[in-house]
C-alpha cells in the first residue's frame, strides 16, 4: 500500500516535482506520545468584538506549553506552528477583515504540517440575517482555505452552539485535536461543538485512561488501528470481529491487552455477548461501529445477496446492539460509527454501501438526544480514501487518482481515523453530539 | 480385594472458565511442517485472548504431546514462554497416551482444590504431520558408539559398523510394544467380542458428523476455537456424509479375524493435527476478575486393563473407571446430562455402552450387583467427538472438557437445575481417564 508517488515527490527528486509544477503531497507528521503539540508558535488573532474569547485561548495555549503569540510579527526565517482565528463576537462581515488579513500575511510564514484552526459560534434558529451570514460566512473562509494550505498544512473550525464558551471542556479539546497531529488527515472540516460540563482535569496523555472500549472488525485494518490507538490512549479494548477472523483478531487482543470477542455482530444476542465481555474490565464506556462490509453492483445488477448482508452488517446490526444496550441501562455511553464519504456523496456501483453509511450518519444525528439523555455521546466519523488491505485492492489508476484528489494530495492511514474516534470518545469531547467528522484529507467529493 | 471406595473428600471447588483449541486437521493438510509447539502456543495464545491474560502470572500450564520430539522435554514451559502470559508462569509437561490432555487437568484442578494454585491451563497438543522421525536402533548405536571414541580412528571404526540398510528411517508407531498390533486391530478384537456391528458402528459415525456440523452451524465453537493457518473449521468435518457413503468404505481393521471385518476409515478417527487448552481457577480467582464460571471439575479416575494376556480389550478401561466414579459421587448413569465418550473407534463407544449393560460383565469384571446400566443416546456425544472433530491425541481431552463445560452451562441455565456430564478417554496401554463436569449455581 506504499503510496511511490508521496515518496519520489518528497525524495531527491522534490526539486524536480516542484519544477515540473506536479502535485506536491507532504509527508504528513503524526502524533507520538511526547512530542510537541504543534511544530512552532501559535498565533491567536481575533476581531475587536472577540478579543475576550482571544485572550481566553491564549490563556489555555500557554497552559499547554505552546508559545503564544498576539501580534504577526516574528523573527527572521522563523515559522509559525498554527495560527488561531478567533471570530465568535463578530456580529457583521465587516468586522471579521482585519483578523482574516492578519492571518493572510502570516500564511507564507506558516511551517510545514501548521494548522490554521478559526473559532467561531454556529448559526442558530433565531439569528438576525446579517450575524446569521456573518458566522456562516467562515465554513466557505475555512474550506477555501483548506485548499490553498500546501506542505501538510490545514485549516478546521470549531462552531460552538448553544451557549458553549471557548474555554469550555470541549472547545478547547477540540481546539487541541485540531492543532495537533491528531487531526493530520483532518481538513477543511468545521466542527459544531456545544456546550458540555468539564469533567475535571484531561491526561492529554492518556485521555481514555480508566475506560472501557469496544471496537467491531478490530481484526485488521481501521478497526485494528482503532483498538490500538484506544489502547495507547489507556483504555481497556474488547476487539470484535467474526469468528474467520479469529488468529488476527487475538493477535490484536494480546498485542494491545486486551480482550478478544469473535462474534458476529448481526446476531441477536450481539449486545448481550458484548456487555458480557465489557463487564471483567470495569463495563462498557465506548463503544466503536467500525465492522463494515462492501458487496459492489450497479443497482440495476443488485441481488438479495448483494443488498441485504451490506444493510445487516453495516447498519441494522448496530441499530439493534445501540437499542438493547439503552435498554439494558448502560450510561454515558459514547458511540462513534464509521461512515464515509461515499455517504455523503455516493459512489458508483455502491447504492447498498452508500445506504447503510448515510443511515449511519442519519443515526448519529438523531441519536444524540437519545444518548445525551443517559449522559452519552453518538457521531460519526466519515474516513475518505485510507490506506488499507481493502483498498489496496482497488485497480491502481483509480487508486492514484483517489489519492490525488483530496486537498492533502494523498491518502490517509488507519490512524488518521482511530485518532479522531478516539478524540470524540474522551471525556473533553462530550459537548459533540451527533456529528459527523470528515477524516478524508478534504476529498472533493460531497459536503 | 476390594475396599469400599472413600467418599470424595471436601475441598474448595476448581472451575472451568473456558477454553480454546485451534480447528483439527487432518494429518498431512493444513498443519504440515506446524510444530507442537507452535500449534500448543497458538491455542494458548487464544485462551489468553479470550479472557485477558497477558502478563498473568497463572499458578501452572500443564500437558503434553503424545508423539513427542526429543527437544520439545519442555514442550509446555517453551509454549508459555512463547506466548502472552507472564513468563513466571511455571508449566509441565504430562504424557498418559490419549488421555494427556484430561490427566493433565486432573492434575491442574486437584491442585486449586487443595489450594496450592489458583488457576491453571491444561491442554495437550499432537501433530502426526510433524512427527518425529526416528533413526534405527544399529545407526542410532554407532553414532552414540563414535560420539564417545576419544580417538579418530576408534571414532572411524565406531561408524564403519553401519550398513546402508541401518540407513532407513523408522516411522512413528503408534502400535502396543507388547503386543505389537496398531490400535485400530486391538479394537477390532473387542469389537468382534461384542458382536458389534458395522452398521451401528456407521451410524455413531454419521452422528458425530451431523451433530458436530450443527454445533459449528450453530456458533457453538465461536468461543471455543480460534482459527490458526487460514483453517477455521474442523477439516475432518463431512456435514454432507451418509450412512450409504459411509456403508461403502472398505473395512481396514479386523481383516485376520474370523469374525466379518467392521470397523472402515469412516467409523475410526483419523490422523489428525491440533492443539486444545482449558482455564480452569479457584472460585475466588475467577470471580476477582469477574470471569464467566461456566461449570465445575468435579472428580476424576483413571483406570487400567489387562489387555497385554487378552484378558480383556485394549480401550476399555473406561468401561471399570466410570462406575468408580460414579459410586464414589453418589450418581447413576440416569443422573448424567451429557455423556462425552471419546470416540477412538465408533466400536469404542458401543463396546462400551454394551459392557454396561452386561449383567454378567458388570458382575464378574467390573464388580457390580447386576448391569450398570444404560446409556440415553440421546445424551451422548450431542455435540460430535472425535470421529468428525479428528484426534490429535492429547488435545482431544481439552476439546472434551470445554465442550462438556459449555454444554452443562447452558442446559442448567435452561432448566434451572443443575446439569452433568460424564468425560471418559480411553487411551493406549489399556488406560483411561474419566471425569464428572458439573454447572455451578452462577452458571454463566
Amino acid at each position: 500500500m506504499t503510496d511511490s508517488y508521496l515518496n519520489l515527490a518528497n525524495g531527491t527528486l522534490k526539486p524536480v516535482f516542484k519544477k515540473l509544477g506536479l502535485p506536491q503531497p507532504a509527508i504528513l507528521r503524526r502524533y507520538r506520545p511526547g512530542g510537541p503539540l504543534t511544530v512552532g508558535p501559535v498565533l491567536v488573532v481575533s476581531d475587536d468584538a472577540s478579543a475576550a474569547d482571544a485572550d481566553a485561548v491564549a490563556k489555555t495555549l500557554a497552559g499547554w506549553d505552546v508559545d503564544v503569540r498576539r501580534t504577526p510579527e516574528a523573527a527572521d526565517g522563523e515559522r509559525f506552528g498554527a495560527v488561531v482565528l478567533v471570530l465568535t463576537g463578530a456580529q457583521t462581515p465587516d468586522a471579521i477583515s482585519a483578523p482574516v488579513l492578519t492571518v493572510a500575511g502570516t500564511l507564507r510564514r506558516l511551517a510545514g504540517n501548521g494548522r490554521v484552526v478559526a473559532i467561531s459560534r454556529a448559526v442558530a434558529d433565531g439569528d438576525a440575517p446579517v450575524l446569521a451570514a456573518t458566522r456562516g460566512g467562515v465554513e466557505g473562509l475555512v474550506r477555501s482555505l483548506g485548499k490553498e494550505l500546501r506542505g501538510g498544512s490545514t485549516a478546521n473550525g470549531i462552531q460552538l452552539t448553544g451557549d458553549a464558551a471557548v474555554d469550555s471542556a470541549s472547545a478547547l479539546a477540540t481546539l487541541r485535536f485540531f492543532l495537533s497531529a491528531k487531526s493530520a488527515y483532518v481538513d477543511g472540516q468545521l466542527l459544531p461543538v456545544g456546550p458540555a460540563e468539564s469533567s475535571g482535569p484531561v491526561d492529554w496523555e492518556r485521555p481514555l485512561a480508566g475506560k472501557v472500549g469496544v471496537v467491531t472488525g478490530a481484526a485488521r485494518g481501521i478497526g485494528a488501528a482503532i483498538a490500538r490507538t484506544m489502547a495507547r490512549d489507556g483504555a481497556k479494548v474488547v476487539v470484535i470481529d467474526v469468528p474467520p477472523a479469529g488468529e488476527a483478531l487475538a493477535a490484536v487482543a494480546n498485542e494491545i491487552g486486551g480482550v478478544a470477542l469473535q462474534l458476529d455482530i448481526t446476531a441477536d444476542d450481539a449486545a448481550d455477548k458484548i456487555l458480557a465481555a465489557s463487564k471483567p474490565l470495569g463495563g462498557l464506556d465506548v463503544l466503536v461501529h467500525n465492522a463494515g462490509i462492501t458487496r459492489d453492483k450497479l443497482l440495476a445488477n443488485m441481488t438479495a445477496d448483494k443488498w441485504d448482508p451490506v444493510i445487516a452488517v453495516n447498519l441494522t446490526a448496530q441499530l439493534r446492539i445501540n437499542e438493547r444496550l439503552l435498554a439494558a441501562g448502560v450510561e454515558g455511553l459514547r458511540i462513534v460509527s464509521l461512515a464515509s464519504t461515499t455517504g455523503l456523496a455516493g459512489n458508483r456501483g455502491q447504492t447498498n454501501y452508500g445506504y447503510t453509511k448515510a443511515g449511519v450518519i442519519a443515526n448519529a444525528a438523531a441519536g444524540a438526544p437519545v444518548l445525551a439523555a443517559v449522559g452519552g455521546t453518538t457521531n460519526a466519523v466519515a474516513p475518505g480514501w485510507i490506506e488499507t488491505e481493502m483498498t489496496a485492492k482497488v485497480p491502481a489508476l483509480t487508486r492514484t487518482v483517489a489519492r490525488r484528489m483530496p486537498s492533502l494530495g494523498q491518502g490517509g492511514l488507519p490512524v488518521d481515523i482511530a485518532e479522531a474516534i478516539c478524540f470524540l470518545a474522551s471525556d473533553p469531547a462530550a459537548g459533540i453530539n451527533g456529528q459527523t467528522l470528515r477524516v478524508c484529507g478534504q476529498h472533493m467529493v460531497g459536503k | 480385594m476390594s475396599t469400599t471406595p472413600s467418599p470424595v473428600p471436601s475441598t474448595r471447588e476448581a472451575v472451568i472458565i473456558g477454553g480454546n483449541r485451534i480447528p483439527f486437521s487432518r494429518a498431512g493438510k493444513k498443519y504440515v511442517r506446524t510444530s507442537n509447539q507452535d500449534m500448543f502456543t497458538a491455542a494458548l495464545e487464544g485462551l489468553v485472548a479470550r479472557f485477558g491474560l497477558q502478563g498473568e502470572r497463572l499458578g501452572e500450564v500443564a500437558g503434553g504431546a503424545v508423539l513427542k520430539h526429543s527437544k520439545n522435554f519442555n514442550l509446555i514451559r517453551e509454549s508459555v514462554l512463547g506466548s502472552s502470559l507472564a513468563p513466571t508462569t511455571p508449566a509441565y509437561d504430562v504424557q498418559q497416551a490419549c488421555a494427556t490432555g484430561l490427566e493433565a487437568a486432573i492434575a491442574v484442578t486437584n491442585k486449586i482444590k487443595l489450594g496450592q494454585i489458583e488457576s491453571a491451563v491444561a491442554g495437550g497438543t499432537d501433530t502426526v504431520s510433524d512427527a518425529p522421525i526416528v533413526v534405527s536402533d544399529r545407526l542410532r548405536a554407532a553414532l552414540l558408539d563414535a560420539n564417545h571414541a576419544k580417538t579418530t580412528s576408534a571414532k572411524i571404526k565406531a561408524l564403519l559398523q553401519i550398513r546402508p540398510k541401518d540407513l532407513a528411517p523408522v516411522s512413528p508407531s503408534t502400535g502396543e510394544p507388547r503386543t505389537h498390533l496398531s490400535m485400530g486391530e486391538h479394537q477390532a478384537i473387542t469389537t468382534a467380542a461384542w458382536g458389534i456391528t458395522r452398521e451401528a458402528q456407521d451410524e455413531i459415525a454419521l452422528a458425530s458428523h451431523q451433530n458436530l456440523a450443527r454445533a459449528w452451524e450453530a456458533g457453538f465453537f465461536d468461543d471455543l476455537v480460534t482459527p490458526f493457518k487460514g483453517l477455521t473449521r474442523d477439516d475432518n468435518l463431512r456435514a454432507d456424509t451418509s450412512l450409504e457413503k459411509l456403508a461403502k468404505l472398505r473395512p481396514v481393521f479386523g481383516a485376520s479375524l474370523d469374525a466379518p471385518a467392521t470397523m472402515t476409515a469412516g467409523n475410526s478417527t483419523p490422523l489428525t493435527d491440533g492443539a486444545s487448552t482449558v482455564l480452569f481457577s479457584s472460585r475466588e480467582w475467577a470471580e476477582e476478575r469477574e470471569l464467566p464460571i461456566l461449570a465445575k471439575f468435579v472428580d476424576a479416575e483413571t483406570a487400567a486393563v489387562d489387555f497385554v494376556h487378552g484378558h480383556e480389550g485394549l480401550l476399555m478401561a473406561p468401561a471399570a473407571a466410570v462406575p468408580r466414579l460414579l459410586a464414589r459421587n453418589g450418581l447413576t448413569l440416569e443422573d448424567i446430562d451429557f455423556f462425552e465418550i471419546h470416540e477412538a473407534f465408533a466400536s469404542t463407544v458401543l463396546t462400551t455402552l454394551a459392557a454396561w449393560e452386561d449383567e454378567e460383565y458388570c458382575r464378574t469384571e467390573l464388580g457390580l450387583d447386576g448391569a450398570f446400566g444404560k446409556v440415553d443416546r440421546s445424551r451422548l456425544n450431542v455435540n460430535g467427538s472425535s470421529l468428525a472433530a479428528g484426534h490429535p491425541f492429547a488435545a482431544t481431552g481439552g476439546r472434551i472438557i470445554a465442550t462438556a463445560a459449555k454444554l452443562v452451562s447452558a442446559k442448567a441455565k435452561e432448566t434451572g437445575q443443575p446439569a452433568r456430564a460424564l468425560i471418559s478417554v480411553c487411551a493406549a496401554g489399556g488406560l483411561g481417564a474419566v471425569a464428572l463436569v458439573e454447572s455451578t449455581d452462577n452458571a454463566a
